[in-house]
């Protein structure tokens, strides 16, 4: 995995609440066997009409989203299945951050172990991002912060280990195999 | 020794190493499950760094997703459900061959939904961790095990090491008091607990189910509250065992024999909460007050009672918005509104008390003209066992299409979908915008009102039909 110590973009802004991995890649798009690609199929049904033509209103349709690689989402994003391919998708598609107020379990845990930075801010922050789509922001992983374009800085909550894997690029496989003695131990023990 | 919930207890045990504020506990996985989605990517990964799979043992391969859910006799069969899904399903057979490992194939006559078959097999047991690369792992919870899903990387982490990282989530007591009244099921009342507390309600906490309405009900029932612990945010719900899952268990496949068994006892009976245990947070919820529940919206916490009008929410877009795609109003009831497709399946409702259901409101009626109904088991057992008790011939006899058992319509990888704007009044455990087919728009139900509502040609209470038989 690619180390993430620092992400600076202008931000897309998907206000929707309660947006589920359904909507972020729908099911007709898994039958894939590789992670690959799958970037073309992000919000299909959202995009696109129809007959396929983009959808001129949807979010990151409109010419401004163009090489914006940060979302802001409203409430409890990712929600629903567990498809690794939501993240892989929102990834293949240049996003590399997502920022919310809440954000499904299964979707954050999936997320950080693809590189994908997915963070809670508190809901004064989150107003603001929702307020002023496309105001250019930084988010500084190795410290945890986002800072706006009004100079103001905000902490958000990380689990320190998922940090610590993105910022030195580190694939929590290798951590598990390290720990083969004590697995083997406990099976040992098992009744 | 401290109280300690049902979930502490299961977690406490499975502590591999435990977590500190650096690094998150490694957790020791008992049963593994894997279907063709959310697979191939893990194998491809131990391929790259040249791992076997640790413990084939604990590992239990399936195939439900993509599969089709009309008859296949060979290969080629499998063409119906296209050709990337069809080269899935081959990849699947691969993988497991050249891992090792146990797949419940075509051929099998174990072959099913994974959330149906593990508890069929008697693979789900008490005090277990169980994962899959399936949100709906949540169901096993059902029997005391702490159930969940995982994404791909981690079902190439189980894979490769049969351990997890995780750290420990919270937990939310759902105490539900009173007994269901008549003609309200289990999937009424998890319709109810996710109204009331939300989508998100649930998130980060690892949900037990208690009270008299739980107690009461069988493994069936317990299963479909379960599984749709993911749709309140929660990861896992878990219910106590008691003698109603040792009664389930006892004698099937997977499970301990002789004195094994009655050790196996010894030890499950351990697992409740404790008197004096607490969780992080709880609520409560009458079940004696419930009536049939059918969702309006497109998240399944957007639900009404059968007769209660659909509430108004004002101007806000998200609410409006699902109130368009779903082309329904505030202040009406969700009956009345015509039906295209009734499907009656799913890992929350495919079992042989939710066939029961259905075929009981269906038994020596017919669905009405224009509407169709798939009837998809959710095993290849659960088949045998219903054809063996003549539901089949309800089912054919009523009109309804009578299926191979998979996923189909819950979420339409199959080709099982519904066309854009058709309504499709489902037992299945999502109603999101196009899960069902694009455009398409879902209610879901219980198993005896999607079968009113197939009588009906539109949403409808199935009370005056149990009272009539
Ligand atoms: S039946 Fe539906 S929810 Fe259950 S495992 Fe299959 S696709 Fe998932």
């Amino acid at each position: 995995m690619q180390a993430v110590t620092a992400i600076r973009s202008r931000t897309v802004v998907m206000p929707a609440k309660d947006i589920d991995t359904d909507q972020i890649i729908p099911a007709r798009f898994l039958t894939t066997t590789t992670r690959e690609g799958l970037g073309e199929s992000l919000f299909c049904d959202l995009r696109y009409d129809a007959d396929g033509n983009p959808k001129p209103e949807f979010e990151l349709n409109r010419p401004e989203a163009a090489g914006c690689s940060i979302l802001v989402a409203g409430k409890n994003f990712g929600c629903g299945s567990s498809r690794e391919h939501a993240p892989w998708a929102l990834v293949d598609s240049g996003i590399r951050a997502v920022i919310s107020t809440e954000i499904a379990d299964i979707f954050r845990s999936n997320a950080l172990k693809n590189g994908l930075l997915a963070i809670v801010v508190d809901p004064q922050t989150h107003a603001w991002l929702l307020d002023n789509p496309g105001a250019e922001i930084e988010i500084d992983v190795v410290n945890s912060t986002v800072t706006l374009p009004t100079g103001e800085s905000v902490e958000y909550p990380i689990d320190a280990f998922a940090r610590y894997c993105l910022v030195e690029g580190i694939d929590q496989l290798g951590y598990l195999l390290q720990n083969q003695d004590a697995i083997r131990d406990y099976e040992a023990s098992r009744p | 020794m401290k109280p300690a919930t049902l979930f502490e207890k299961v977690w406490n045990r499975h502590v591999v190493v435990p977590e500190t504020a650096d690094t998150p506990a490694i957790l020791f996985i008992d049963l593994h499950l894997i279907h063709e989605v959310t697979s191939p990517q893990a194998f491809q990964l131990l391929r790259e760094q040249g791992l076997p799979v640790r413990r084939p043992d604990l590992t239990l391969a399936t195939m439900d997703h993509s599969t089709p859910t009309t008859p296949v006799t060979t290969f080629k069969d499998l063409a119906v459900v296209g050709e990337k899904a069809a080269a899935q399903i081959v990849q699947m057979e691969k993988n497991c061959g050249e891992f090792g490992l146990d797949l419940l194939g075509f051929d099998s006559a174990q072959r099913g939904i994974v959330h149906v078959i593990g508890p069929e097999l008697g693979a789900t047991q008490p005090g277990k961790t169980i994962v899959c690369g399936d949100s709906h792992t949540s169901t096993h919870g059902a029997f005391g095990a702490l159930a969940f899903g995982i994404g791909t990387t981690e079902v190439g982490h189980v894979l490769a090491t049969q351990c997890l990282l995780q750290r420990r989530p919270k937990t939310l007591a759902v105490n539900v008091e009173g007994r269901l009244p008549f003609g309200v099921g289990p999937k009424d009342l998890i319709l109810a607990i996710i109204g009331q507390i939300g989508v998100d309600g649930g998130t980060g906490h690892v949900i037990e189910y208690r009270g008299e309405a739980i107690r009461a009900m069988d493994m069936d029932a317990r299963m479909t509250i379960c599984n749709m612990s993911i749709e309140a945010g929660a990861r896992a719900g878990m219910i106590a065992p008691d003698e109603t899952t040792f009664a389930y268990l006892e004698g099937r496949e997977r499970v301990p024999r002789g004195d094994d068994w009655d050790a196996a006892i010894a030890r499950w009976k351990e697992l409740v909460t404790d008197d004096g245990a607490s969780f992080d947070k709880s609520v409560t919820i009458d079940a004696s007050s419930l009536e049939p529940m059918v969702t309006y919206g497109t998240n399944p916490g957007m639900v009404v009672g059968i007769d209660e009008p659909i509430p108004d929410h004002g101007e806000d877009a998200g609410f409006r918005k699902a109130l368009d795609y779903m082309q329904v109003e505030s202040g009406k009831p969700m009956t009345g509104n015509a039906v295209d497709i009734v499907f009656v399946g799913s890992c929350t409702n495919s079992r042989i008390s939710d066939l029961e259901q259905a075929a009981a409101v269906l038994r020596g009626r017919h669905v009405a003209e224009g509407v169709r109904m798939l009837v998809v088991p959710g095993s290849q057992q659960v088949k045998a066992q219903a054809e063996a008790r003549g539901l089949d011939r309800v089912f054919i006899d009523a009109g309804a299409e009578w299926r191979e058992s998979g996923c189909s319509m819950c979420l339409g990888m199959n080709g099982d979908t519904a066309q854009r704007g058709q309504l499709t009044v489902s037992t299945s455990n999502r109603n999101f915008e196009g899960r069902q087919g694009v455009g398409a728009r879902t209610v879901l139900a219980s198993p005896a009102t999607a079968a009113a509502s197939a009588i009906r040609g539109h949403v409808a209470d199935p009370r005056p039909f149990l009272k009539e038989a």
